[in-house]
């Protein structure tokens, strides 16, 4: 009965969005407002219907009911509650009830929190967003029914694939999601700009906050897949360049241009059409994410199941999405009036860079994630591109990008003084050059290109602090005075300061984990003896355990440092009968300088004398990555609570609004 | 000029989309990636046989001089796939009178005897590789996998996953006549 109740909604919800997508954009052109303002409530109202469907699925998770395809498919009866609430999402069908959730949610959003927007803009963005909820709801609808029923039930479900079994991997999808479909309402009021043929300083300021919110849960999601990654592999790995990752990666680079170039429109009214072209492309390489991770277009690690007739309806659905808009927008651009003029040397100068750097990033990722299916139809060769070439292409884009992104915040618009800004920072040149003397120092025999870039890292960490430390006349004036600035700033740019800091702190992360890394893998018995990065560990054997729905092997590894005991590492390799299948949950020890990383896997020779494949590995600063990440999305969620961006706050007299403080 | 700049997002979609549908074939697989083996001698190894099933061991040295090409299948027996594939691999060494070699991958050697002494033992050699250290020399992905091996010892064919549908019977089968020079 639920389940149908389910469905039910989830066909309503398709007509209402019908409805949705229709009246009001026709009210706009009418100039009927009362035809525009239906767009409030439908939009709610889509809302509430796919909430239902999501609430009926989930509870058939939850009280494991075995009628439902879905839920014998993934999920079992000895899962624990968490897992079988994120069982919701953990399929297909599940995850795309899920991403017209949030599709529905953001447009929601709009329509209540949007007060300020004016009748038409917001009219036609509601319903461009219900025309992408139409994709949706009828893709879900007719090739990937998440309440398809079976008769006669099975005894119990298939189980949840064990490694996405994680609290991490729990929560991954929902704020990717929340990241990926964020973009559409900025997609959403892109075209609906372009419909209306006027872009304005005013258009920046009313879809600023809507990219941050979905730039700010993409980051969280990414890093939060990343973290899943390091610890539940048991690779000690944090990135791999797989196509699943780079789909996710491409849109939070193009979101991080997207939300600079903004700030550009809407303080300079500049960049009108770059802006437009950004909104459009970020949210099509977040289509392109769903179509490539669902339609099993490339090889890669994680794929949902892979069905060629499903592919082809995402396929169909991006080339109306994306085709249309882009053909929409080659039509509708050329006519936008540039505005806004500045010298090369200047903020919005930098900005441009900035944004070229990001875009030309993200065109190497797209290219390299792509490459294989190119050759293959060219040439019929098959091979996998891999970290080899997005090392080699990605970090000499990115290198500059923070060398110039440091220097960005010095700059003022229009016109910067650039001698100015190089007496301001040569203090920071010369503590970098000596961080980056220090580490050479100290690490003789790493890597030339990791010593520099720990220099630029270095570089852009203490010019964000020099630059936030002169705004608020730090030393300069009376310590109470700066803090009496500091707490009159506006908010937006301490979310900068943070951001860029976390920037920065990710970096001497992903350098240190990645240059100074020793790992040692061997086989060991009971006793065994390892020495990595000075400390001395011992292999004291393994104990099985009970999980609940898993059987585990938990090794003890004895940790000591010049003499000192620290203590035990248990890492688990964990089966699980049910699923078929085994994951491996690291032992970690996290101190500030690095992590000491063990796994173990199946006794490599269990008959003869009970060996263990122990990997046991010393990453240095590699906490340094998720630190930094939380500094990004904090610094992007103080932003977010910017008096001047908050979502529905009145509208500030003008005159007070123009190059007042800079932003970022 | 800037006319024609604002169709390039466009045209690289277009490209891209045209890329995907293609793409899309069903016949296609992605996961193709061919064997850096193919086309080159088998690597080294020296496996012990499983003693219980009175098969003879498998090494190198006997792939190198048979008289017409060898199937090397690497199987485990807690491997599901490979159960499904077994039969299919039986009947095929049984009506086509091929020569199967085995590669029993990470696994007790009892468990493996009873898992052919339950299913039947079709292979003509197994070598026992316990610590999987044969299995990362023939570069192995998962388990079953399936390898053609022709008279000199070259490998000459690669099948990823069991070799269970028809189209994997018949890729088998195309591999194996080609490496016996010609249809057989």
């Amino acid at each position: 009965m639920i389940p149908e109740i389910g469905q039910f909604a989830l066909t309503l919800a398709l007509m209402t969005a019908i409805v949705q997508g229709i009246i009001p954009i026709y009210g706009a052109s009418r100039q009927n407002a009362m035809w525009m303002r239906s767009a409030t409530a439908t939009s709610v109202l889509q809302c509430i219907l796919i909430a239902v469907a999501f609430a009926a699925l989930m509870r058939s998770f939850i009280v494991s009911d075995f009628t439902v395809v879905n839920v014998v498919a993934n999920s079992n009866s000895l899962k624990p509650m968490l897992f079988k609430i994120a069982g919701t999402w953990g399929s297909h069908e599940g995850s795309l009830l899920l991403w017209a959730l949030i599709l529905a949610v953001f447009g929601a959003a709009v329509a209540v929190l949007g007060q300020n927007i004016p009748l038409p803009l917001k009219a036609r963005t509601l319903s461009v967003q219900a025309w992408i909820s139409i994709g949706f709801l009828s893709f879900m609808l007719f090739t990937s029914n998440p309440f398809d029923r079976v008769f006669p039930p099975p005894l119990d479900g298939n189980d949840l694939n064990p490694l996405l079994q994680d609290v991490g991997l729990a929560l991954h999808p929902p704020l990717l999601y929340f990241g990926y479909v964020g973009f559409s309402i900025v997609f959403s009021f892109a075209v609906a700009a372009l419909i209306e043929g006027r872009v304005d300083p005013a258009w920046a300021r009313w879809v600023r906050p809507w990219t941050l919110a979905a730039w700010i849960s993409l980051t969280a999601g990414i890093a939060l897949g990343s973290w899943w990654a390091y610890y539940e592999l048991g690779w000690g790995g944090w990135w791999f360049w797989d196509p699943v990752e780079n789909v996710s990666f491409m849109p939070w680079l193009l979101g991080t241009a997207l939300l600079h170039s903004a700030i550009v429109t809407e303080k300079r009214g500049a960049f009108k059409s770059w802006t437009i072209l950004l909104a459009i492309l970020t949210f099509s390489l977040s289509l392109l994410g769903t179509f490539i991770v669902r339609s099993g277009l490339l090889t890669s690690v994680h794929a949902f199941a892979v069905d060629p007739e499903r592919g082809l309806y995402i396929l169909g659905l991006l080339a109306v999405s994306i085709g249309g808009s882009l053909t929409l927008y080659a039509v509708r651009a050329p006519k936008m009036e540039p505005g806004g003029l500045f010298t090369p040397v200047s903020r919005e100068g930098g900005l441009l860079i900035n944004n070229l750097l990001l875009a030309l990033a993200t065109a190497v990722v797209l290219f390299g994630t792509l490459y294989p299916l190119f050759l293959e139809a060219i040439t019929g060769d098959k091979i996998s591109v891999g970290p080899p070439f997005f090392n080699s292409a990605f970090i000499p884009i990115a290198l500059p990008l923070v060398v110039i992104m440091a220097i960005g915040p010095f700059l003022s618009w229009k016109r910067a003084d650039l001698p100015g800004v190089v007496q301001r920072v040569k203090w920071v040149v010369g503590l970098s050059v000596l961080a980056m003397l220090v580490v050479w120092y100290v690490q003789t025999g790493g890597p030339v290109l990791a010593v520099v870039s720990v220099g630029i890292a270095f570089w852009l960490l203490f010019a964000t602090l020099r630059e936030w430390a002169l705004r608020i006349k730090l030393g300069q004036e009376p310590l109470r005075d700066s803090v009496d600035r500091m707490r009159r700033m506006p908010r937006a740019s301490h979310g900068m300061t943070l951001s860029h800091l976390g920037l920065a702190v990710v970096m001497l992360g992903l350098i240190g984990s990645s240059a100074w890394k020793s790992e040692e893998i061997l086989f060991v018995a009971p006793g065994a003896q390892v020495s990595i990065a000075g400390f001395d560990v011992t292999f004291e054997g393994v104990t099985a355990v009970r999980g609940p729905n898993y059987v585990a092997q938990i090794g003890a590894l004895k940790i000591m440092r010049d003499g000192k005991d620290l203590g035990y590492l248990n890492p688990e390799r964990r089966t699980y009968p049910v699923a078929q299948s085994q994951t491996t949950e690291a032992g970690i020890r996290s101190t500030f300088a690095g992590d000491l990383y063990a796994s173990i896997t199946e006794p490599a020779d269990e008959s003869a004398t009970g060996k263990w494949t122990l990997r046991i590995l010393y990453e240095p600063f590699v906490g340094f990555i998720w630190l930094g990440s939380v500094m990004l999305v904090l610094g992007g969620l103080i932003s977010l609570s910017d008096r001047r961006l908050r979502v529905g706050a009145p509208r500030r007299r003008p005159q007070a609004a123009p190059d007042t403080v800079a932003a970022e | 000029m800037k006319r024609l700049f604002v169709f390039l997002p466009l045209l690289a979609a277009i490209g891209i989309g045209v890329a995907a549908l293609w793409g899309l074939d069903p016949d296609r697989d992605p996961n193709g990636i061919p064997s850096a083996l193919i086309g080159k001698s088998v690597p080294e190894f020296d496996l012990p046989a499983i003693a219980a099933t009175g098969t003879p061991a498998l090494a190198t040295a006997d792939l190198l001089k048979n008289q017409g090409p060898v199937l090397v299948n690497v199987f485990a027996s807690w491997c599901v796939p490979c159960r499904a594939e077994h039969a299919v691999l039986s009947r095929m060494v049984e009506e086509d009178g091929l020569i199967l070699m085995g590669i029993n991958y990470k696994d007790k050697p009892e468990d493996a005897a009873d898992w052919l002494d339950e299913l039947g033992n079709p292979y003509a050699r197994i070598g026992s590789d316990e610590s999987g250290r044969a299995g990362i020399e023939w570069g192995i992905s998962g388990v079953p996998e399936t390898f053609i091996v022709d008279a000199n010892g070259t490998v000459v064919f690669r099948y990823v996953g069991p070799i269970y549908s028809d189209k994997a019977m018949a890729a088998v089968r195309e591999a194996l006549s080609n490496a016996s020079g010609g249809p057989s």
